[in-house]
């Protein structure tokens, strides 16, 4: 079984904080990370491929340093990394990165699945997966929680919902993006470690993958981002006491000097 | 202090303590009530690698480096001492394999060690033989081509759980220490069976047995190196695993100390953290002091062993004595840093007093590792 994982490099969120002049992220210093939920999606695939034999290649778009986020996922066990990078893809947004992405997958070649984290714990949009399989044409199932069967034709699986879970048979190649109940990731290996260190990354630029470019970038992005502020913060409630009827004047005592 | 790592000692570093964080911390309080074997965690440290640290390359593991077992024991220790030392008992019964093993023994031993598959252990101690070795009382008798084994070894960490173990045997009761053989003896050998589990102050979540041989016959191949060579092994074994017990014991310091800053930055007392009073400053100073002269010592001391410098009996003494003294007084001052939360066992501090005290005792005691030293010092003396 050929499987695609898409990861994202994402700022360890407990660390970041916003810059209350400019409100933005302030990154200087903070850890890069696998984005948490990617990491579900990189143990399944490994346990796939354990199961089934195949490959597992992990594909992420980013700045260079991105190649950290690779090593770590070939060092759990994943096969090839490929790093999409050029400043072209710079500003996408997520139906931009989901139609490169898309793009760098056809290059790969052909392969039976692709897993995705069900979301970034930085943009919390889980859009890029679903619009993967849009760009691709093929079957997606969404907050998987369990593969009960798999075969090189179709796989059956355990989709969480509200309340409870669905089970869906979805014909192979498909895209599914996962939850947290699905496994636990595993620590990595001394000699995944060490094959990590000197596996080859494979980088695509747009040289490479000669995407439409009116659909990539910030150019290639629908998505205006207007104004970032940090909400100011909701000051505490007023607490009237007395008889009904006494509450009740004081209330309307208080829209009135509100409203005037 | 920046000890000039290869990267691949940090990758180790690193490794092992990623395993510490995620999966032994959180484990520990479970382990040290219920005193079960923690075989969870050890499959973790076994998939990662961990067991190959102290194995050669050829035989599954990564190379012998007493260097890198004392990495992943610190890290580990930090977190637990009892754990750890279930992980650092394994590899104390690997070394004689390693170090007097003929190839068949090693082939056949090693690889299940080096993945984790089993867990060794060393059994030498006996109710009336502690400090003093020569007071051995285990037989074995030579009959064909077997050994017939009769005795009992007690206080054998990792002793029940452990596969495959290494134990000491008069094969010839008359010629005292020069009588005492190494034998490997596996579990589930007719007449090899398990006595009391001991009840313990600190290391719980490692087991601690009685090994019982009632005529048990193990093959005359399973003797490591020759009759009478007991004692060498036994001395070249301690010798490298010292400076795992004391990077067990710079490790259960290190995470004591850890805790008492964090702790001491968090604690409000007279309006202000304690941490700003000069009395708590100056410990916390003294006990990084100490834990950082440790780690000199364990560290210089593992790479002399790994450089392959023949005579290190001192060297390891001295740091297995004085990382356990330190490890001591480090979780002590921990403990009166915590105040009174400290004395609870609600709060993780109290384990590390106890995990601290058996490093001063076990692998010899620290007045036997002082003998060991003045008598190297005498005996340099001698010779100029």
């Amino acid at each position: 079984m050929n499987i695609v994982v898409c990861i994202k490099q994402v700022p360890e969120t407990t660390e970041v904080r916003i810059n209350p002049e400019t409100n933005t992220l302030m990154r200087e210093g903070v850890k890069s990370i696998i984005n948490p939920f990617d990491m579900y999606a990189i143990e399944e695939a490994v346990r796939l491929k354990e199961r089934f034999g195949g490959k597992v290649s992990v594909l992420t778009m980013g700045p260079p340093q991105a190649d950290g986020a690779l090593r770590e996922a070939i060092s759990m066990g994943a096969d090839e990394g490929f790093l999409v990078c050029d400043r072209a893809f710079a500003g996408s947004d997520t139906w931009a990165t989901s139609y490169t992405l898309a793009g760098a997958i056809k290059k790969l070649g052909a392969f039976d699945l692709i897993i995705c984290g069900k979301q970034a714990s930085d943009g919390d949009t889980a859009q890029v997966g679903p619009g993967i399989s849009t760009h691709l044409n093929i079957p997606q199932v969404t907050y998987v929680k369990k593969i009960e069967e798999a075969t090189d034709k179709l796989m059956k699986v355990e989709r969480m919902l509200e309340e409870g879970f669905e089970i869906i048979e979805t014909p192979l190649p498909a895209l599914l993006t996962v939850v947290k109940e699905i496994n636990e990731p595993r620590i990595p290996s001394l000699r995944g470690l060490m094959k990590a260190k000197s596996a080859k990354i494979t980088t695509f630029t747009q040289k490479e993958l000669q995407l439409d470019p009116q659909q990539i970038g910030l150019c290639g992005s629908p998505t205006q981002v207007v104004k970032i502020f940090t909400p100011t913060p909701r000051v505490g409630g007023q607490m009237l006491t007395g008889e009904i009827p006494d509450i009740a004047r004081q209330l309307v005592d208080l829209v009135r000097a509100e409203v005037n | 202090m920046d000890y000039l790592l290869t990267e691949e000692q940090k990758m180790i570093k690193e490794l092992a303590h990623k395993i510490a964080e995620d999966k032994i911390r959180p484990a520990a309080a479970k382990y040290d009530i219920s005193e079960e074997y923690p075989w969870d965690v050890l499959k973790v440290m076994a998939e990662s690698d961990m067991f190959g640290l102290f194995i050669p390359e050829e035989y599954g593991g990564f190379a012998t480096s007493v260097f890198n077992l004392c990495l992943a024991t610190e890290e580990f220790s930090r977190a637990c001492g009892g754990i750890a030392v279930c992980y650092a008992a394994s590899a104390l019964g690997t070394f004689p394999i390693v170090l007097f093993g003929d190839d068949e023994q090693k082939k056949k031993y090693l690889p299940d060690l080096a993945k984790g598959k089993k867990v060794a252990a060393f059994a030498i101690t006996e109710p009336e033989a502690g400090s003093d070795a020569s007071g051995i009382k285990t037989t074995a008798k030579k009959e064909g081509d077997y050994y017939i084994l009769n005795g009992l070894k007690h206080f054998i960490t990792n002793g029940g759980d452990a596969e495959t173990y290494v134990v000491i045997a008069m094969t010839n009761k008359s010629k005292g220490a020069r009588g005492a053989s190494a034998f490997i003896v596996e579990k589930g050998t007719p007449g090899f069976t398990f006595g009391k589990k001991e009840d313990k102050f600190g290391i719980r979540a490692s087991s601690t047995r009685e090994l019982i041989f009632t005529d048990c016959k193990i093959p005359a191949r399973n003797l490591l190196s020759k009759e009478g060579m007991g004692f060498i092994v036994t001395m070249k074994t301690f010798d490298m695993s010292r400076p795992g017990v004391a990077a067990q014991a710079l490790g259960i310091a290190q995470g004591a100390l850890e805790l008492a800053v964090k702790y001491v930055r968090e604690r409000v007392q007279f309006g202000k953290p304690i941490s700003s009073f000069q009395g708590i400053q100056w410990m916390l100073a003294d006990m990084a002091t100490e834990v950082e002269a440790a780690r000199g010592l364990v560290y210089s001391t593992a790479r002399m062993v790994d450089a392959g410098i023949k005579d290190v009996a001192k060297e390891s003494a001295m740091a297995k004595m004085y990382a356990s003294d330190v490890a001591m007084k480090v979780t002590v001052d921990a403990l009166q840093l915590f105040g009174g939360y400290g004395y609870m066992k609600d709060y993780p501090i109290e384990k590390y007093v106890r995990d601290a005290k058996i490093t001063q005792i076990y692998e010899g005691t620290n007045q036997v590792q002082r003998n060991i030293i003045a008598l190297a010092l005498i005996k340099e003396m001698a010779k100029i």
